[in-house]
């Protein structure tokens, strides 16, 4: 009340500086406030709640599995295209070139190698990374613009553990299962594409590409898909989840989900790369 | 000193019993992005009153609400829902005290991927996961009844009217029977006919479940008819809080075009 009195006599008179209307308790409320804005804005404290979220009961387990049926039944159909794809464009392209240098015996290891080290991960990630990154982005916005996840949170639930938590793990868990659908299909096409040109049994393609190699030529490179999981299930939530503004927000958060998913999973594999070639030679 | 801060506060100092309000709020502040929103605001409502909000567009109504549930964190001041200070509360310990409050968004904000049922046992399978199925289903039905959606039960949000997801979204507010009732707008966007069963709605819960309610809206005729206590915002602060005779007889020029305009 005297606030407003008081306020009402600085505004009569113009030399009077204007008083303070807030408390002087606000300093400490402000550095609250700073730090609150920062955590907001910050990746860093995102994850931290969606990892505290996501260890501490309740636990939801029937989102995760509806999310492990988005993430990975759904996506199935497409990274098996894609690997298929590879698979017969890496088989053109190694025949020529094995061809070219007389190496020609080498094209089913060639295949393989290319394949389950190298092309399955990626492309798995950067389809993945289209399809489930820009579906969450944009839910998640919607949802957001929407106050649907303002009405999760007023309804007592965690939404960083009910909607990002899930969806995360979710990602982790399928994008290596994924992986080995894309690596399946790109060696099978692989094989039939080289068998048109010159038969050779699958078996025997199999045989001799797998031929000297250890778990340690593919299993790092399958199971590090669950670190480009990790990346497109954080950023498509993460962009999701701070939406604002309306449909266009809505377009810029799947559009972000996308583009910055993309981008750091091919960052990320060029450290994993020196990462498995350091500690598993 | 020249105020036009004029509370009739009778109505909401500590009870006899030396119980405190379900709700106080105390020289709350509130900006975004350098503009302030809510300037010093206090209120209390106690248990089994309704007290209505009312003002112009952009007068921090809504943000009041937001902050007593704890959706926005206020600049400072505090907000006590059963004498507990909720601000800088974690967000599980906030849950808690979530769970004796029900909230009913402007837009009703359902969710969209979900029926009309599984709208209003969304809470009931997060929180009575110890509640039998048949039960939960059984509550469902009875607020759907109470709300008179049971014939609506398996349509999807975008299939029913404003005025009945509305009313979807008072039942789901209603759904872990809570102490605080919120609504934001009840009324807001609908005929005079769905604005008047909403209103009748709002008071026949009121009569049975003896909830505090804030209601925040621009309808007097609705906030006249559901509220025992009315609170003007002008500028972010309360202008003058009473009721609706007391708002009547008030020589503020602010109150007379207010209810003039009204």
């Amino acid at each position: 009340m005297s606030d407003r009195g008081l306020t009402t006599v600085a505004e009569i008179h113009p030399l009077v500086p204007p008083l303070r209307t807030e408390p002087l308790s606000s300093v400490a409320d402000s550095a609250t406030k700073l730090f609150n804005g920062f955590f907001e804005c910050s990746l860093g404290i995102f994850s931290w709640r969606v990892l505290t979220a996501a260890v501490t009961p309740p636990y939801e387990g029937r989102e995760l599995i509806r999310q492990l049926d988005e993430v990975g039944s759904k996506s199935l159909p497409l990274v098996a295209m894609a690997g298929g794809a590879i698979g017969v464009i890496i088989s053109l392209e190694a025949r020529y070139s094995l061809t070219r240098f007389g190496a020609k015996s080498m094209f089913p290891a060639t295949l393989v190698y290319s394949v389950i080290q190298v092309m399955g991960p990626v492309i798995t990630g950067l389809v993945v990374s289209g399809r489930v990154g820009a579906g969450m982005g944009a839910e998640l916005a919607s949802m957001k613009v929407t106050e649907q996840i303002d009405a999760i949170e007023a309804s007592a639930i965690n939404p960083y553990r009910l909607l990002a938590a899930t969806r995360i793990l979710a990602c982790i868990l399928m994008l290596p299962l994924l992986t080995l659908a894309t690596d399946a299909c790109a060696l099978f096409t692989g094989w039939f594409a080289q068998s048109l040109v010159e038969p050779l049994s699958f078996h025997q393609f199999i045989t001799s590409g797998f031929k000297g190699a250890a778990f340690n030529s593919f299993l790092p490179q399958t199971f590090k898909t669950a670190v480009y999981g990790l990346i497109i299930g954080l950023i498509a939530c993460f962009q999701g989840m701070r939406t604002r503004g309306g449909a266009a927000g809505v377009g810029r958060a799947a559009t972000n989900s996308v583009v910055m998913a993309s981008l750091f999973l091919i960052l990320a594999d060029v450290v994993m790369v020196k990462f498995i070639l350091v500690f598993f030679p | 000193m020249a105020t036009t801060y004029d509370i009739a506060t009778k109505q909401t100092e500590p009870r006899k019993d030396g119980s405190v309000p379900v709700v106080a709020v105390e020289k709350v502040y509130k900006s975004f992005d350098g503009h302030k929103v809510l300037n010093g605001i206090s209120l209390r409502v106690n248990q089994g009153e309704t007290l209505a909000v009312l003002g112009r567009s952009g007068t921090g109504k809504s943000v009041l609400l937001r902050l007593i549930i704890g959706l926005d964190t206020p600049d400072s001041g505090s907000i006590c829902i059963q004498g507990q200070n909720i601000a800088g509360l974690a967000l599980d310990r906030m849950g808690e005290i979530r769970k004796k409050m029900g909230f009913l968004f402007q837009q009703a904000a359902l969710y969209d991927s979900l029926t009309v049922r599984e709208n209003v046992a969304f809470p009931l399978e997060h929180h009575r996961r110890d509640m039998p199925k048949s039960e939960r289903a059984d509550r469902v039905r009875k607020l759907l009844v109470e709300v008179g959606l049971d014939g609506d039960i398996d349509k999807m949000p975008s299939d029913i009217s404003g005025g009945m997801q509305k009313r979807v979204g008072l039942a789901r507010a209603l759904a872990l029977e809570p102490e605080i009732l919120l609504l934001d707008e009840p009324t807001a966007g609908l005929d005079p006919i769905s604005s008047g069963e909403i209103d009748e709605l709002i008071l026949k819960l009121q009569r049975e479940r003896r909830m505090a309610t804030i209601v925040v809206t621009h309808d007097l005729h609705s906030a006249k008819m559901i509220a025992g206590r009315l609170a003007l915002l002008n500028e972010g602060d309360v202008v003058i809080e009473g009721t609706f005779e007391h708002l009547q007889q008030s020589d503020i020029g602010f109150v007379k075009e207010f209810l003039q305009q009204s």
